[in-house]
């Protein structure tokens, strides 16, 4: 059964609908990735199903429970949210902002238990960064800092993780080292990854489950050989694709494309 | 303090170059030598003798009286209010997210200035607690004028903006008090009120005053640990499974608390909130449930200084309190817009 579905969600901020009537299942332990063009309504939708804006209509529902309804701190246990490029951490340690996972399950002020400390350490771990862990944020690169992030995220020990565009600024080895992460964690640990990807190939290399928007719908949803087809890159991003298969992973990759002219 | 503990553990993610315990001792032993500082000194010389039996016996003589009645109370009344425009600037810069956040700043001094001006000239023979409530009525306008300015706006929110909403608002606050004392021909009172800082303090204002601040401080320090969540990044916070809103909502009327007491008790004073916050993150790092307890005690040290330096400066005459912070203040004031406009943009 699936955990976590949407039933005819509609977002909008003020009067005008940035998503509509959208119903889409995310299915367990597997990697879903959102596609689709600029103001698509791709990081309007996860911010929806994660809580961080309210909707217009319809429900996200997890576990059988209403989101909108569920107390926040319980959802913060079943699934954990990494914004589009947070702000800079100023001053914090890695350790420091790691342990920040940890809130869901602390009350008063806060002291960490010996297992709030055993997750941050194996949350480093995972993320491989442990030799950062006194260091500040500040001081990392890009890539290291974006896996900080993810430790983090994990160390709010959910099944489910939400990544708004998790590669952005970072170079091609460190975009492949975060999903290299990100693909571990969902067959090691079995977690259940969701994210909006800019990168087609990217999308296709390392998703099981594809969403593919166009203003504020879903165009199609499927696998990977579902989705990424030159009919569908045509209705979504009108592009003229051109697809084949990547040699090494046998994943479909667009090649090369033009923009479609006349339209 | 008992949380403090776990910050000095050996095996700790904090860095801890000078134990943070003992950061905290220091500042303590650096807050009672200002205050004995400025107990002895003033324009009727005392001894530390004096200072002594005025606190700790039932001795009478004139110069303990003076002690007592008049340096006592104001004495206290610098610390209650440093200790409370620190936490309440450090509260705003972690809640906005704006390096330049005080009170003094961004319109909420300037409300609760018109609300007492407003207030002196339309019920005659207000009392004291009256007084208080117009503040806080006043401050929470005075705030909301400058966000609703920023919120109009999308980016409205970027640091300077918002300083500049508040100089614009603040400028306007101002105006309308002055047009109200002038109009009612009550500017004298108005200005005893307002620029009158620390003189004249006495026991009865400070009865009324200090529980508004004490429930302010305590309810800042229970959350403190919900308060370096929502500076880190707002979405993150709600991610985090905390209650933004209701957060938000709590810290913005401790805020007005904080302000509008400090202005019922001394009148404008800017600077305090921006500055102290600055110092003590250099001091204890970026995790508010340190930064608020080490803000008291490094506000309350500020303004000891200040009134000190205030009394005795220009003996027999009182320089004012204000413009010894705004001396100290501006400078800062420039750093910060000058690091702020790379850090945090």
């Amino acid at each position: 059964m699936v955990r976590l579905y949407t039933d005819d969600l509609s977002i909008g901020y003020g009067e005008q609908l940035i998503v509509k009537d959208l119903s889409v299942q995310i299915p367990n332990q597997k990697i879903t990735t959102i596609i689709g063009p600029n103001g698509c309504g791709k990081s309007t939708l996860l911010k929806a199903i994660t809580r961080i804006i309210s909707h217009h209509s319809g429900a996200v529902v997890l576990d059988g429970k209403n989101v909108a309804k569920e107390n926040t701190k319980i959802l913060a246990k079943k699934m954990a949210i990494l914004p589009q490029t947070p702000e800079s951490a100023s001053g914090l340690t890695v350790g420091e902002l790691v342990s920040y996972g940890r809130f869901p399950y602390q009350t008063g002020f806060g002291r960490l238990s010996k297992k709030d400390y055993e997750v941050i350490d194996w949350a480093l771990q995972v993320t491989n960064t442990s030799s950062f862990k006194y260091l500040p944020v500040d001081s990392l690169s890009g890539g290291q800092r974006q896996r900080v992030w993810i430790a983090m995220a994990l160390a709010q020990e959910t099944e489910i993780i939400f990544l708004d565009e998790p590669t952005t600024y970072l170079d091609m080895a460190h975009q492949l080292e975060v999903l290299e992460l990100l693909q571990r964690l969902n067959q090691q640990e079995k977690r259940t990854i969701v994210m909006v990807l800019h990168d087609l190939n990217q999308a296709a290399r390392f998703a099981d489950y594809v969403v593919a928007l166009k203003s504020g719908q879903i165009v199609k949803a499927g696998s990977c050989e579902e989705v990424i087809t030159k009919e569908v890159l045509r209705d979504v991003f009108n592009i003229d694709a051109e697809i084949g298969i990547d040699p090494r992973t046998s994943k479909p990759m667009c090649i090369t494309y033009d923009l479609l002219k006349g339209e | 303090m008992g949380f403090l503990h776990y910050f000095c553990r050996k095996d700790n993610i904090m860095k801890t170059s000078i134990h943070l315990s003992l950061k905290f001792v220091i500042g303590l032993i650096l807050l009672i030598a200002m205050f004995s500082i400025s107990m002895v000194y003033g324009a009727a010389s005392t001894s530390i003798q004096d200072v002594w039996q005025a606190l700790f016996t039932h001795i009478k003589s004139d110069s303990i009286n003076i002690l007592r009645e008049l340096r006592l109370p104001r004495e206290v009344a610098a610390m209650l209010v440093g200790a409370a425009l620190a936490v309440s600037g450090a509260i705003m810069q972690g809640v906005t997210r704006n390096p330049l956040a005080d009170p003094g700043l961004l319109g909420l001094t300037s409300g609760a200035n018109a609300a007492l001006a407003i207030s002196l000239a339309l019920i005659p023979g207000i009392n004291y607690f009256g007084i208080t409530i117009a503040c806080f009525i006043g401050a929470a306008v005075g705030a909301v004028m400058v966000f609703g300015i920023g919120a109009v706006k999308k980016g409205g929110f970027s640091p300077l903006r918002i300083v500049l909403a508040g100089a614009a608002v603040s400028a306007f606050l101002y105006a309308i008090a002055d047009g109200v004392g002038i109009y009612f021909e009550i500017s004298k009172d108005v200005s005893m009120w307002t620029a009158g800082g620390l003189i004249g303090t006495s026991w009865s204002q400070l009865q009324m005053i200090t529980p508004f601040i004490g429930i302010g401080i305590v309810v800042a320090l229970l959350l403190s640990r919900q308060l370096t969540i929502l500076s880190l990044n707002e979405e993150v916070a709600v991610g985090l499974g905390q209650k933004t809103i209701q957060t938000k909502t709590i810290l913005f009327v401790v805020v007005i608390f904080l302000a509008g007491a400090s202005v019922a008790l001394v009148g404008n004073m800017a600077f305090v909130g921006l500055m102290v916050p600055h110092i003590v993150r250099a001091i204890v790092g970026t995790d508010y449930r340190l930064i608020i307890p080490m803000s008291i005690i490094a506000g309350a040290i500020l303004m000891l200084l200040a009134d000190t330096i205030g009394r005795t400066i220009n003996i027999p005459y009182e320089t004012p309190v204000a413009a010894i912070i705004a001396i100290m203040g501006l400078p800062f004031f420039l750093v910060v817009v000058r690091k702020g406009g790379r850090v945090f943009q």
